[in-house]
């Protein structure tokens, strides 16, 4: 194995994938620290999975290196690479036992004595006993493990995983997340993890990438990106943004100055992507509170005012959807706590929220207000 | 044979109990389904076949003028192998050689249709089929002109002195051979190509993913997985080369001829039926000795 060193790290420079015409992946440089927890995440087709095949091996980059450890692999053939994948489709060898799956990298790398390992793996994946069965005869959350016991028994450099928890359901997901974060701590090697689920990534990883169009928007610890967005398209993609379009009308002191038809709000400056023209003005909806009158909003907050079109009540909170004078419909996610006041579609209302927890980007002149509904499809709401 | 009257019960059994009320006519159903092939199974192919066995214990001494006694002669066996055991071998070793030479070309042939071809998929099947259109004998009558004196095969060979200038390929083993590896070759390559067809790509990733390089990947993941496809492919090719006369008697001369020639003068020019029944019977009986221990070495669980 690679010593501990910063060395062990896995970079990508500069790395181009074309096909045809169309660039999956677009210059592309990164670091990924040994030993961290990395998400690639983006919708299909933004080139992650173009990504993580290159730094496997299975795709040949048009241009650019991938480095581990410093040394260029970019146009080492896969299976000399020091670097493993656990697939999307698992792809377990349908002839092969368990045990024999899982040896199967030892085994061509010529190791004889493969059967303390083998168990060993299976047991950190909890499949003792599986040993004799065939792939066919596991559940899908069974198989998943495999398919990482497999990959992990050789101790590769970087673990690749390829959307790995696509094909389970909801709450084998959610405790496979905790399963493969528990493991990735446990053996100490450098995960790279390709996924379109904003939550699995925030979940696991130590580092987010979001991806759009071949390139990365943003990089950063999951609350980081959360909480600070750098483009519109991250503050949509990882959980919802109201975004609101306004003009800047110069700074105060440490903060800068929005107009928004007519109201002037001010944003903190460490909190604004740009400082002058045309900008989105963000809050996210759990940041918003409703009240029933501007008298009621805390000193130092701001607010806007408006008329309440929808409330989706989903256990944990109640979704609402708040018209303004303009027109734009906001979303305001209230926690069911029990001390919230209760509205109706048709109430009067007022959003307030701390002028910390807003964010400027910046804005194309002919871009609108971008929000994002309550459901994928809103009931009882006009459009 | 024995693998098309297994084809009919294996598919005798309903998947999952229906509901108690129509369970009875339910059951009755596979069986009725099965009554055609089991009739046409029953009248054509076990009444001929005990009717054979019954020839092949003729008295030999009987003739088609004299009429022929059934004496239970078990000396039929022993004395048609004692005159016949060079055609015997003859047999199994030009199909053995054939199917080898089969081997080396179609299975990177099915592999390249299955798994390479792309959009040419389609035509190339259809090239690998087209032959069989017209029929065997004008096939092999035309590997008869391919390979004649005056050829342009022969010329080749006897110019880059591969062939003495006396040399020729008709009548000797080798068209012999090349027209079994010819006639045969599209029922090995069609099963093996249904199965590296389903052939998953990804798990050649996997595969490369895992250390294996292309030579361990295809020893380790194509070939296993291909193993049904194979052995199917090998048994469609080695069972009818074996029995094959047409090849032996167009291509080749008495030397070259197989047991399927003797059979066939047997019947149709000796009229010495008892030995051809018992000749028939050793055909069938020593290739199913060959297959069976061909399954049992190849170790596919899901074929015996």
């Amino acid at each position: 194995m690679a010593p501990e060193t910063p060395a062990g790290d896995l970079r990508l420079a500069n790395l181009t994938k074309t096909f045809g015409a169309f660039t999956a992946v677009d210059d592309l440089s990164l670091t990924v620290p040994q030993g961290s927890f990395f998400a690639l995440l983006g919708a299909s087709g933004c080139g992650k999975t173009t990504t993580l095949r290159m730094i496997a091996g299975l795709e040949e980059p048009t241009s650019g290196q991938v480095l581990l450890a410093d040394r260029d692999i970019a146009r080492l053939r896969p299976y000399k690479r020091p670097v493993n994948t656990v697939f999307q489709s698992y792809a377990l060898f349908p002839h092969l036992d368990i045990f024999e799956n899982v040896a199967f990298g030892l085994r061509r790398r010529g190791i004889r004595s493969v059967d303390g390992q083998v168990r060993e793996m299976l047991s950190l994946v909890q499949l003792d006993g599986y040993e004799r069965r065939r792939p066919a005869q596991l559940s899908g959350g069974q198989q998943q493990r495999v398919a990482l016991a497999r990959a992990l028994i050789n101790q590769p450099q970087v673990l690749l995983l390829d959307e790995p928890l696509g094909a389970l359901d909801l709450k084998l997901r959610r405790q496979m997340q905790i399963e493969l974060k528990r493991i990735q701590t446990e053996v100490g090697i450098t995960f790279v993890h390709v996924t379109h689920d904003q939550e699995e990534a925030m979940t696991m990883a130590d580092t987010v990438a979001v991806m759009n169009a071949g390139r990365i928007e943003q990089l950063g610890a999951p609350a980081e990106i959360y909480e600070f967005p750098a483009t519109a398209f991250v503050a949509n993609f990882l959980g919802q943004s109201n975004l609101i379009a306004g003009e800047t009308t110069g700074g105060n002191g440490g903060d800068l100055l929005v107009t928004v038809h007519g109201s002037r709000f001010s944003v903190p400056a460490r909190r604004s992507r740009a400082d002058q023209g045309p900008v989105h003005l963000g809050v996210r909806p759990e940041k918003l509170h409703l009240v029933r009158s501007a008298d009621e909003v805390p000193a130092g907050s701001q607010h806007l005012d408006g008329t309440i079109t929808d409330a989706s009540y989903v256990g944990v909170s109640t979704q609402y959807l708040l018209r303004t004078g303009w027109g734009t419909e906001l979303s305001v996610f209230a926690a069911n706590s029990g001390s919230q006041q209760r509205f109706a579609p048709g109430d009067r209302a007022v959003a307030y929220w701390d002028p910390g927890h807003a964010f400027l980007l910046g804005r194309h002149a002919d871009e609108d207000d971008r929000t994002t509904g309550i459901l994928d499809e809103p009931v009882g709401t006009s459009s | 044979m024995s693998a098309l009257a297994h084809v009919p019960t294996a598919s005798g059994q309903p998947v999952s109990p229906p509901p108690a009320a129509r369970r009875g006519r339910h059951r009755l159903l596979p069986y009725l389904l099965l009554l055609p092939g089991a009739a046409w199974l029953f009248l054509f192919f076990a009444v001929p076949l005990v009717q054979l066995a019954a020839a092949s214990l003729y008295d030999p001494t009987g003739s088609l003028s004299t009429g022929y006694a059934l004496t239970w002669a078990f000396g039929n066996y022993p004395t048609a192998l004692q005159a016949y055991w060079p055609q015997f071998g003859r047999s199994f070793l030009y199909a053995g050689i054939a199917l080898v030479l089969a081997l080396l070309m179609g299975y990177p042939l099915a592999y390249a249709i299955a798994q390479k071809a792309g959009r040419w998929k389609n035509l190339l099947l259809v090239c690998v089929i087209a032959p069989m259109f017209t029929s065997f004998l004008v096939r092999t009558l035309a590997w008869k002109t391919i390979l004649s004196d005056n050829g342009w095969l022969v010329g080749l060979l006897r110019d880059v002195h591969l062939l003495g200038p006396d040399g020729r390929l008709l009548a000797t083993p080798i068209a012999v051979v090349l027209g079994l590896t010819y006639n045969f070759l599209p029922f090995l390559v069609l099963p093996l190509y249904a199965s590296l067809e389903r052939l998953d790509y990804r798990l050649l990733e996997a595969a490369s993913d895992l250390y294996a390089s292309p030579l361990k990947t295809f020893r380790r993941v194509t070939l296993p997985l291909s193993m049904p496809g194979l052995i199917a492919g090998t048994l469609l090719f080695f069972i009818p080369a074996t029995g094959d006369y047409i090849n032996a008697e167009l291509l080749g001369t008495p030397k070259e001829y197989m047991i399927g020639n003797v059979i066939d003068s047997a019947f149709l020019v000796r009229l010495d039926y008892p030995q051809g029944a018992a000749l028939s019977f050793l055909l069938m009986s020593a290739i199913l000795v060959v297959v069976f221990v061909y399954l049992r070495r190849a170790g596919t669980e899901e074929v015996l």
